[in-house]
């Protein structure tokens, strides 16, 4: 219980670092950007006293209150959800529009996670069970190799080879914009063939990190007592590769997935942003390029937040799933 | 990032039959026969001198001023041109050679101070214990878990326009605490070996003690915080270049790649412009990822390649 509790704690000062730090940026930069994009949310049309007020606070752009009453006032918005208005996507407050992006990055990068997970673990594994084999001399450096690899460059390849070359994938976008959303048959597949190409490129990135892991583990596992008494039981070869090294040797890359489950939020940013997909890791960069501070500040806190739940939850689960961590020491 | 570090988890159990495995005049070996005699070594060697050759002397490499905009756009590949031209009328394989410069100083600048910093911090976290060891490991964890790329794009987005120092300062201070959390852990577990008590009962100095008899023990540890964070940092810089968030007006890859995207280079016939700088990142973090790999193979042994494992296949 110590354990957690620890955990719970450690939890809570990430938090609060994070939320300090997205408050002080703006102030600490010389002459203070977010100034120039007040003046610019004018000739958007007419701010409302209370959305002026959010905004004002958030970036340091008020001297009737002191310092540290817009601290507080910033953590309270914060803890209300409260993030100003968009300057993109004007009036339309950031909430609105981070939820509109969220369902695309969960559908995408979600799927493309537990696939890689899955996948990846069992490459690891049998290719350090046949330790020497073909599978285990192709795949190891083949991974080594493509971890250096920038992986957009694999978004930019992908589309050169499917979309300009074959012309057989839509290379741009989440769906067909000629047609009109909603839960019918040609918009789903139009969906799932926009999807193709940043799923792809997604995987092939990311499989490698699972199974080097998963490899490097088992190849420690075997070689343990427990592993040989069950090769001298005669028991069956697949289920001593299954039951006795992979269920030991799975610990990391579990803990890995359960991260992984919080870095989705954050999606795969410049996959989005090569394939335009409408995600909340394009909208980030778009944010970023339109000067619209609230929003960007907004979604780098639902990034850190949801990494944050992630980790902690990991470690929750730990403690269950593994009996070593749970000693009073 | 994460994916990188993930290879080198399990250094803990190098099993005794593992070494025994290896034949013994392999473990004699000094570090440098070592690396000579481990292909991922030699190979991801022989990638980064190339580049280091490009870097020290584009001038004398490149057959034209890379930022020239002399020629005809969007020219095919020939003799004159390896590349091609770019859409502007500059040479592609000047550029791409003046490019590696910026790649190679983001990597090498960002490698050593972010080591730096990790050895600081997470070597005196262990050592000194208590208060000290607390406050610094939340510290490391804090940024670790904090999600790196995004943190760095809003961090580059208020630093509009970020030269290339910025930049590896940047990525100095999302980049460091993943060595100091691995050497933190191994000073923590050398801190009680006889070798450092019987320095302590000497009445060495503490700095004496961590500089001259800790550290050289944890060399592999350091050399592998280096290249991690020399991987990471080349491929977040080219990642950040790409979107626009480098000075455009600068040389390297990643800005390379940035503005073969805003002339669709893809689309409009010039693809090697586009792809090229991208192959340059790819090599140069392939060749950091198999000397790092190489590295952890050493120290490791476990690792290792085996030829045969079973009985049945020797043939002695």
């Amino acid at each position: 219980m110590r354990f957690v509790a620890r955990r719970i704690g450690f939890f809570l000062i990430t938090l609060w670092a994070a939320l300090t730090f997205n408050f002080f940026l703006p102030r600490l930069m010389p002459g203070n950007p977010a100034l120039a994009m007040l003046s610019r949310f004018e000739s958007r049309g007419h701010l409302g006293p209370q959305s002026l007020h959010t905004l004002e606070i958030m970036f340091g752009l008020t001297h009737q209150q002191s310092l540290w009453q817009q601290y507080w006032a910033y953590l309270g918005n914060c803890a209300t959800g409260n993030f100003g208005i968009s300057y993109t996507f004007f009036p339309d407050s950031v909430g609105r529009e981070i939820a509109q992006a969220l369902p695309w990055t969960i559908g995408l990068v979600g799927v493309t996670t537990v696939v890689t997970f899955i996948f990846g673990t069992i490459i690891g594994l049998v290719s350090a069970w046949f330790r020497g084999g073909k599978m285990d001399s192709i795949f190891p450096p083949l991974f080594v190799i493509l971890s250096g690899f920038p992986y957009f460059w694999f978004a930019l390849l992908a589309i050169l080879l499917f979309g300009v070359t074959l012309n057989w994938l839509p290379i741009s976008g989440g769906y067909d914009t000629t047609l009109v959303p909603g839960f019918n048959g040609t918009f789903i597949a139009s969906v799932l063939q926009h999807s193709i190409l940043p799923a792809i490129t997604i995987v092939l990135t990311s499989l490698g990190g699972w199974a080097l892991t998963m490899r490097n583990n088992t190849i420690t596992v075997v070689a343990e007592d427990y592993v040989r008494m069950a090769r001298a039981k005669g028991i069956r070869q697949w289920k001593i590769m299954w039951h006795y090294a992979g269920r030991n040797a799975i610990m990391p890359n579990l803990t890995g997935f359960g991260i992984a489950l919080g870095f989705v939020v954050s999606g795969a940013v410049l996959v989005e942003y090569v394939f335009n997909y409408p995600g909340l890791g394009w909208m980030l960069l778009d944010a970023v390029s339109n000067e619209d501070y609230p929003l960007m500040q907004a979604l780098f806190l639902l990034i850190t937040v949801a990494v944050l739940v992630a980790v902690l939850a990991v470690d929750i689960l730990t403690v269950f799933l593994d009996p070593r961590t749970r000693d009073g020491s | 990032m994460a994916v990188i570090g993930a290879a080198r988890e399990p250094a803990v159990g190098a099993e005794p039959e593992a070494v025994g495995a290896v034949p013994a005049r392999r473990r004699r070996r000094g570090l440098a026969p070592s690396l000579l005699h481990n292909r991922k070594a030699v190979i991801g060697a022989s990638l980064f001198l190339i580049f280091t050759v490009m870097a020290a002397i584009p001038g004398v490499i490149a057959p034209y001023n890379p930022s020239a905009e002399i020629f005809d756009p969007g020219l095919p590949p020939s003799m004159a041109h390896l590349l091609g031209t770019t859409s502007y009328g500059q040479d592609v394989f000047s550029q791409l050679v003046w490019g590696a410069r910026a790649s190679l100083i983001v990597a090498l600048a960002v490698g050593a101070l972010a080591t730096l910093l990790a050895v600081m911090v997470g070597v005196s976290a262990a050592f000194l214990g208590g208060v000290w060891d607390g406050t610094l490991s939340i510290l490391i964890d804090v940024l670790l878990v904090v999600p790196a790329f995004p943190l760095v794009v809003v961090i580059a987005a208020y630093t509009n326009g970020a030269n290339l120092w910025m930049l590896i300062v940047v990525l100095v201070v999302t980049g460091w605490s993943f060595g100091a959390r691995q050497l933190r852990s191994q000073m923590l577990s050398l801190k009680r070996r006889e070798f450092l008590e019987a320095a302590k009962a000497r009445g060495e100095r503490r700095l004496y003690i961590v500089v001259f008899e800790a550290l050289p023990t944890m060399t592999s540890l350091i050399v592998a915080s280096f290249l991690t964070a020399a991987l990471y940092a080349v491929l977040a810089a080219a990642g950040l270049q790409f979107v626009g968030l480098g000075n455009p007006s600068s040389l390297s890859w990643g800005t390379m790649l940035y503005w073969a995207q805003n002339s669709e280079a893809l689309n409009t016939g010039m693809p090697l412009w586009a792809l090229m700088p991208g192959v340059c990142v790819a090599l140069l973090g392939a060749a950091l990822a198999l000397l790092n790999y190489a590295f952890d193979e050493i120290s490791n042994p476990a690792l290792r390649p085996v030829r045969k494992r079973s009985g049945k296949v020797r043939r002695g």
